[in-house]
């Protein structure tokens, strides 16, 4: 993908450091370091998000006109170990424990049940289903982008860090995530498609540079969980959480697409989701989180911090974009012309 | 899968879950295609993609007995 534009100083100094070769590091760390320290809140901050954002992709896809050879340089692993720091603790600051669970199978799976069962309140499913006209559809789908254009590859860092039922289980799923082997199936190719049906430019990380820190900040915190091998747990509960608050939803964003007139070649990937995550979410509740916690019961705090973190900070996002359109804003840092 | 051919598996308060070498056929004997190799069936009798689960029990506070 591009660059993304700055949006701030450490962001900056970050941005020159890497369009340069990397035999001539030399430092951006102070900037970061003053950008970290002087953060209100990392969840929000443009700045460090979209420098955190950018530090990440040099381990997907990379970033044109970087040298690879920068993903693992000492002083940017550096740098984005001192982001990673406050993210985490900010994360761990603002999401609620749920109650603990016995450390078995079912008791686990219960928990995530309960967890993540409908609360009914306002709901940027709801609205879209009811009332989203096409442009906000298309907002919905640039803030979706960021994630599903690289749909299930945060969680499949966690492949080589499981052992049995739980590693199998997330193989299940991530198998099916990526299409089954038919790379028209595979779910980020599917979402491409729903955004070539609105017109939208569907190439890796265009509109990175039009979406607010807290959706930079809900693809972060995948990759901080998924890269991370000490946060096994909270990725594994994050796919959890993620895949059991899914079908009802998607049902609802799929009859929004088609409230619109729009076919099933757009609504193909929502009605995929309404199928596929009845599926999984039972795989990962029992088989994976459920799996997981009988060989390792210590990573049960973990598995339900990351199950929590994935409804806060996915709820903050929705919650932000609902109310930008119900006072007739866009979501948006600005306006996409489609 | 080794020796197995396939598996149901019975989650709770949920869907049947089908792995393995399977064929789902419909009332008029024509293979309703699965889409996947795991499939859940609903067992709850609301979903709205039926054979499929569409997670519909959730809501219903549907409830197995075990
Ligand atoms: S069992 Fe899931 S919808 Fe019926
Ligand atoms: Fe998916
Ligand atoms: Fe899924």
């Amino acid at each position: 993908m591009r660059l993304p534009e700055a949006r701030g100083n450490a962001s900056d100094a970050l941005f020159t450091l890497l369009s340069r070769s990397e035999r001539h590091a030399r430092g951006s760390g102070g900037a970061i370091a003053e950008a970290v320290a002087g953060a209100e809140d990392v969840l929000t901050d443009d700045d460090l998000q979209v420098a955190l954002f950018v530090l990440y992709e040099l381990h997907y896809r990379g970033i044109d006109g970087v040298e690879d050879a920068w993903e693992w340089h000492p002083e940017l692993l550096a740098i984005r170990a001192l982001i990673e720091a406050a993210f985490e603790a900010r994360l761990r600051e603002v999401v609620p424990r749920p109650p603990r669970p016995e450390p078995t199978r079912r008791a686990v799976a219960d928990a995530l049940f309960e967890l993540t069962a409908d609360t009914g309140g306002p709901s940027l499913s709801r609205f879209v289903a009811r009332q989203a006209d096409e442009s906000q559809l298309r907002e919905f789908l640039i803030q979706r982008s960021i994630y599903q254009l690289k749909e299930a590859d945060p969680h499949a860092w966690a492949i080589p860090r499981l052992e049995g039922v739980a590693k199998a289980a997330l193989v299940e799923i991530e198998a099916d995530e990526y299409g089954g082997g038919d790379p028209a199936r595979m779910h980020a190719a599917i979402f491409a498609q729903t955004m070539r049906g609105l017109g939208l430019d569907d190439s890796y990380g265009a509109y990175v540079d039009q979406v607010p820190a807290i959706t930079l900040a809900s693809a972060n915190m995948m990759s901080l969980f998924g890269l991370h091998r000490r946060l096994r747990g909270a990725i594994v509960g994050h796919l959890a959480a993620f895949e059991m608050t899914s079908s009802i939803p998607n049902k609802l964003y799929g009859n929004g697409f088609r409230r619109n007139g729009f076919g099933e070649d757009v609504t193909w990937y929502f009605d995929e989701h309404v199928e596929a995550d009845a599926v999984h979410e039972q795989i990962a509740a029992r088989h994976l989180a459920g799996g997981l916690i009988e060989a390792e019961p210590e990573l049960l705090d973990d598995v339900l911090f990351g199950a929590s973190a994935c409804l806060t900070i996915d709820g903050i996002v929705g919650e932000r974009i609902l109310a930008a359109w119900t006072t007739g804003q866009s979501s948006l840092r600005q306006q996409v012309t489609a | 899968m080794l020796e197995r051919q396939g598996s149901i598996e019975l989650c709770p308060d949920g869907p049947l879950l089908l792995r393995g070498d399977f064929e789902i056929l419909g009332a008029d004997g024509e293979p309703i295609d699965a889409h996947r190799k795991t499939v859940a069936l609903c067992r709850c009798g609301l979903s709205s993609i039926k054979p499929f689960c569409d997670g519909t029990h959730k809501a219903s506070g549907f409830r197995t007995e075990e």
